[in-house]
């Protein structure tokens, strides 16, 4: 059987390595595409608790779900403003979109 | 003690590391992409080890059947060429692998030292139904009705405002 630790510590894992990817990508895709990984390794966890804890109660599961559904709105809304932000100044590169920076 | 589901966890985590990895240091966003499929196909791999078997659908369906293919329509939409011009990384990588390091090591000390780390799952009752509980639990007006409408109105809403940020207006409008 597996212990619980290893699922916390390889979910411990891939949110270090979403984190690494979110603040030292320059391409705002890359940047979106560390946080789906950070959001997975804490619906990992959720589940993990949810089977080893107390699998009678689903509550790990429903947030999971609702994770789901956070994910899916915030990947939507953030590649619309990147095709946005690229009609305008013609790059992604998040260290080039600096027009709010002084 | 080995079992087979240890063996397939451990390979499991191998390669759904390996390919986050392969994510956050690929140079074409394209191959980053595809690398996103094989890790979050990994988690999915997971989550039915976990008895979790309608999360697993959930993940497939949602995460690499719509959520990679709008971030690869996202590539093709913003990238000349798909190879970025320059180095992948901003000046600041050599903080970014400092600070994910601290806080990889910060979390394992943290479970290491909590004391239910080595709880093994208790074998689940043979009439439990985690997908007919799920469902219950969504609907049921002391369960979580509230949070599932909550998240309903919040996709409308993404919806909604991903149409508009995205709409190119013709030149007269502005």
């Amino acid at each position: 059987m597996i212990p619980l630790s290893f699922y916390l510590i390889f979910a411990a894992g891939l949110f270090s390595v979403g984190l690494f990817g979110v603040l030292a990508r320059k391409n705002a895709i890359a940047i979106l595409m560390g946080i789906e990984l950070m959001l997975n390794a804490v619906n990992v966890n959720l589940v993990a608790f949810w089977r080893y804890r107390m699998p009678e109660m689903i509550s790990g599961q429903v947030f999971a779900v609702i994770v789901f559904a956070v994910a899916a709105a915030e990947v939507a809304v953030g590649l619309a403003l990147f095709i946005s932000i690229y009609r305008r100044r013609g790059t992604i590169a998040a260290d080039q979109i600096d027009l709010m920076k002084w | 003690m080995i079992t087979v589901s240890l063996i397939i966890f451990l390979i499991v985590a191998v390669i759904t590391l390996g390919s986050a990895l392969m994510v956050v240091t690929a140079r074409n966003l394209v191959h980053a992409a595809l690398w996103l499929v094989v890790a979050l196909f990994g988690v999915a791999i997971l989550f039915g080890l976990l008895q979790a078997g309608f999360l697993a659908v959930v993940q497939v369906v949602i995460y690499i059947g719509a959520i990679v293919i709008l971030i690869i329509f996202a590539i093709m939409l913003t990238q000349r060429n798909a190879l970025e011009i320059g180095s992948r990384f901003n000046e600041n990588w050599g903080w970014a692998l400092g600070i994910s390091a601290l806080v990889f090591a910060a979390l394992v000390w943290a479970i290491v030292s909590w004391p239910g780390f080595h709880v093994q799952a208790q074998p689940l009752d043979a009439r439990f139904d985690s997908v007919a509980e799920l469902g219950k639990a969504l609907v049921a007006s002391n369960g979580y009705a509230l949070p599932f409408e909550l998240a309903s109105v919040l996709l409308l809403a993404a919806l909604i405002g991903a149409i508009v940020i995205a709409w190119e207006r013709k030149p007269e409008e502005r």
